[in-house]
């Protein structure tokens, strides 16, 4: 495909903290509906954006249940980006900066990540066309 | 020819208690390291990090004290040393009631009007 480009996002942010969470995997989901390249490269709290115990939970203040909460994970958003990508073509590489799992105790990730350090990050700039950094402010 | 990155941190002191070091600049010695070409731009409250003689030390919750506090004005020197240009933004400077003696030294001082040009010798501007 001739413009089948590759991406490379940083995320720095924990899940659940504030909206550059969900614009990142919005713009993530968008490349891979595209099937482009997506890599990513998961840093310091974002290490807990596909964290495997996240647990989905009821909402008593809106009368929910579990079943009617029906509360998406963003490990669960991550497995279907993950997903959309087998459909498109689209290759994922989500890299999970080592230091920043251990240091968390995060190193339960869903399936179809890895482990990775900051060469990782080198070797993604170098094999992209483009870098956006999401940091935490 | 790796490409060039330009860092612009503009938060200061973002968890570096609790990391020990400023999480960019040790991002960017890292990926140094691992054969990145970098420069980072020093701007907003984070012109305070490569101020000299800060003394974090002595953090302790109960008995468990924290051991190597961070040292942001010499990694910013090893960042130097490692051959990374290190930029910080005059005005920012000048509106702390910092002056350029106050800093480590090897760091450039540009003035906001010289941004652009700065940007034009990087291929990528990442911003923190």
């Amino acid at each position: 495909m001739a413009d089948k480009r590759t991406l490379t996002f940083v995320l720095m942010d924990p899940p659940f903290e504030n909206a550059r969470t969900t614009t990142a995997l919005r713009l993530i989901d968008l490349a891979v509906k595209r099937g482009w390249n997506v890599n990513v490269f998961a840093y310091e709290g974002a290490v807990y954006v596909a964290f495997a115990k996240q647990t989905p939970h009821e909402n008593k203040v809106h009368g929910h249940d579990l079943a009617a909460e029906d509360h998406p994970n963003t490990k669960e958003w991550v497995a279907a980006i993950l997903a959309q990508a087998e459909r498109t073509g689209a290759k994922v590489d989500w890299v999970q900066c080592g230091l920043c799992v251990d240091e968390r105790g995060a190193g339960e990730c869903i399936p179809g990540l890895r482990r990775g350090s900051p060469a990782d990050l080198v070797a993604f700039t170098e094999a992209s066309d483009n870098v956006l950094v999401i940091a935490t402010k | 020819m790796p490409k060039k990155i330009l860092q612009v941190v503009e938060s200061a002191f973002r968890a570096t208690l609790e990391e020990q070091d400023d999480t960019v600049v040790w991002l960017t010695l890292a990926m140094r390291g691992a054969g990145g070409e970098f420069g980072v731009l020093l701007r907003g409250n984070a012109v305070n990090t490569a101020v000299r003689g800060q003394d974090p030390s002595g953090l302790a919750f109960g008995d468990r004290a924290l051991r190597h506090h961070t040292d942001l004005a010499e990694d910013i020197t090893r960042l130097i040393g490692k051959g990374v240009r290190v930029s910080v933004v005059a005005e920012d400077l000048a509106e702390r009631g910092l002056r350029t003696e106050d800093l480590v030294a090897g760091l450039e001082t540009i003035p906001r009007a010289a941004l652009p040009d700065l940007f034009e010798k990087f291929d990528q501007v990442w911003h923190w």
